[in-house]
């Protein structure tokens, strides 16, 4: 079981501040998120997009950010559970909260901070009539262990990096793979379109271009699916595995079955006091809440961790006072055994 | 001022029909539009903000007005998208403005 003192749902840039606003507190943060490292939106969804609202950074470019919350945050050492999704929230009777993850993973902690976004990052699925039928039995929308598809005959459909890349794994392990694409141009690496297509001219690969998946046969398990091309009649071909890897897409998922007050898709905080939920001890900071003058911004954002983290405080410590103090006054402590401090001035004199 | 204000015709997805007036000298683009009228649920459409990265304010552009191409960014998503059709186009890459007036869309289902 991971113990901490602030558990903070969503590792984006709005979660990662709060690593360092609580450390300057003393208070110890562990982050759960679905995405198998951190930043969120911004390393998920637009890592090379310019940023130029964030203070002080006329420009910065959203991966670069998150390597600098990243960097301004290790200090205080954060536990992170990666490629894991947040499942249920139960306020035990000792007053602390346990969160479990979709893979077991139990976390316990006095104050959860969801710092969600716009929710878990859920694969866009094809619309297919009997597609739930298959899923897992057949059909899978990521790739854990291409130790599976071993001698197998796989389809892939998509034409970003992620079709381009397990295309290229699985040409070595499975034993026929077919990559089906709506366009004939793909939005990869160049280095992978190349690849893909040197191995498709080595007849390692087939590609099969303007053409969609438009349906999936089999008795329990997926046996065959029928592929449309443009202009042609549809082809059927025998599958053991369908991929669809048409990139990923945000959903709110199980934590609106938390109990939780939700409003627009968003969940309901006291904005006029601590970003807190109707749920006492559970906060909610970043795009994931909404009150009255709510604005998704960054740097909203982290005005709300920062506020959110001093009644986390009074919670986690109800007998001490606390007094705001400036890190140009008391510089910085970090749980690793670092210190950042302003020089002392020297005072010399003339003589 | 008036001049300035042009009319869009969109069916949101419910198949509710709306007129709506709009001001064409703001910045602003169609998917702006759309949630400032509130025709779809928050959180349901421009999720990613408007970099054309989710296709959550996909719209099927029913009337003959000539639109700028549609970028290649904006091509990628829609061959990631579902229900596209020829009409296909992410209104979050269509800029209002003058030559807009009486635009006619239809508002894809959620995805």
């Amino acid at each position: 079981m991971i113990k901490t003192d602030i558990l903070i749902i969503g590792a984006g840039p709005v979660g990662l501040f709060t690593v360092f606003e609580a450390g300057l507190l003393k208070m110890k943060c562990h982050l759960i998120d679905t995405l198998t490292k951190a930043g969120g939106q911004c390393s998920e969804l637009y890592p090379k997009k310019p940023i130029y609202d964030i203070p002080a950074y006329p420009e910065i470019l959203a991966d670069e950010l998150t390597n600098k919350l990243l960097e301004q945050s290790k200090q205080f050492e954060p536990g992170f559970t990666f490629g894991e999704r947040a499942e249920t929230l139960k306020k035990n009777s000792d007053g602390l909260f346990t969160v479990v993850t979709d893979k077991g993973t139990v976390h316990q902690a006095p104050v959860v901070v969801i710092a969600g976004g716009l929710g878990s990052f859920e694969p866009r699925k094809p619309t297919l009539s009997n597609l739930e039928k298959y899923e897992g039995n057949g059909v899978q929308y990521s790739i854990q262990d291409p130790e599976i598809y071993r001698g197998k005959k796989v389809v892939i459909a998509g034409g970003g990096d992620s079709a381009l890349d397990w295309t290229i794994i699985l040409a070595d392990i499975a034993s026929e793979v077919t990559l089906i694409h709506r366009s004939n141009e793909f939005r990869g690496a160049l280095s992978s379109v190349e690849k893909v297509q040197s191995l498709k001219d080595k007849k390692r690969i087939k590609v099969i271009t303007s053409s969609q998946v438009e349906k999936l046969e089999g008795e329990s398990r997926l046996e065959s699916i029928s592929i449309k091309t443009s202009g042609e009649k549809s082809q059927k071909i025998l599958v053991d595995y369908f991929i669809p890897l048409f990139g990923l897409l945000p959903k709110l998922g199980p934590i609106s079955e938390w109990g939780l007050e939700i409003e627009k898709n968003a969940i309901k905080v006291n904005n006029s006091l601590d970003y807190q939920t109707n749920i006492k001890g559970v906060f909610a900071v970043g795009d994931v809440n909404t009150y009255p003058g709510k604005l998704k911004l960054i740097l909203c954002g982290f005005h709300e961790a920062t506020v959110m983290c001093q009644y986390a405080y009074r919670i986690i410590n109800p007998e001490k006072k606390f007094l705001l103090k400036y890190t140009t006054v008391t510089g910085v402590s970090g749980f690793d055994g670092t210190t950042k401090s302003s020089p002392k001035t020297l005072v010399k004199k003339i003589l | 001022m008036e001049e300035l204000t042009i009319k869009i015709n969109v069916t949101d997805r419910q198949g509710e029909y709306h007129h709506i007036n709009v001001p064409s000298d703001m910045s602003m683009n169609l998917m702006e539009v759309i949630r400032s009228y509130e025709l779809v649920e928050e959180g349901m459409i421009g999720i990613c903000g408007g970099m054309a990265m989710c296709a959550s304010c996909h719209c099927y552009i029913t009337s003959n007005h000539q639109l700028k191409s549609p970028s290649s960014e904006e091509e990628f998503m829609l061959l990631d998208a579902n229900d596209v059709k020829e009409n296909s186009r992410l209104s979050c890459q269509i800029p209002i403005s003058i030559e807009l007036n009486n635009l006619e869309l239809i508002i894809s289902p959620f995805q």
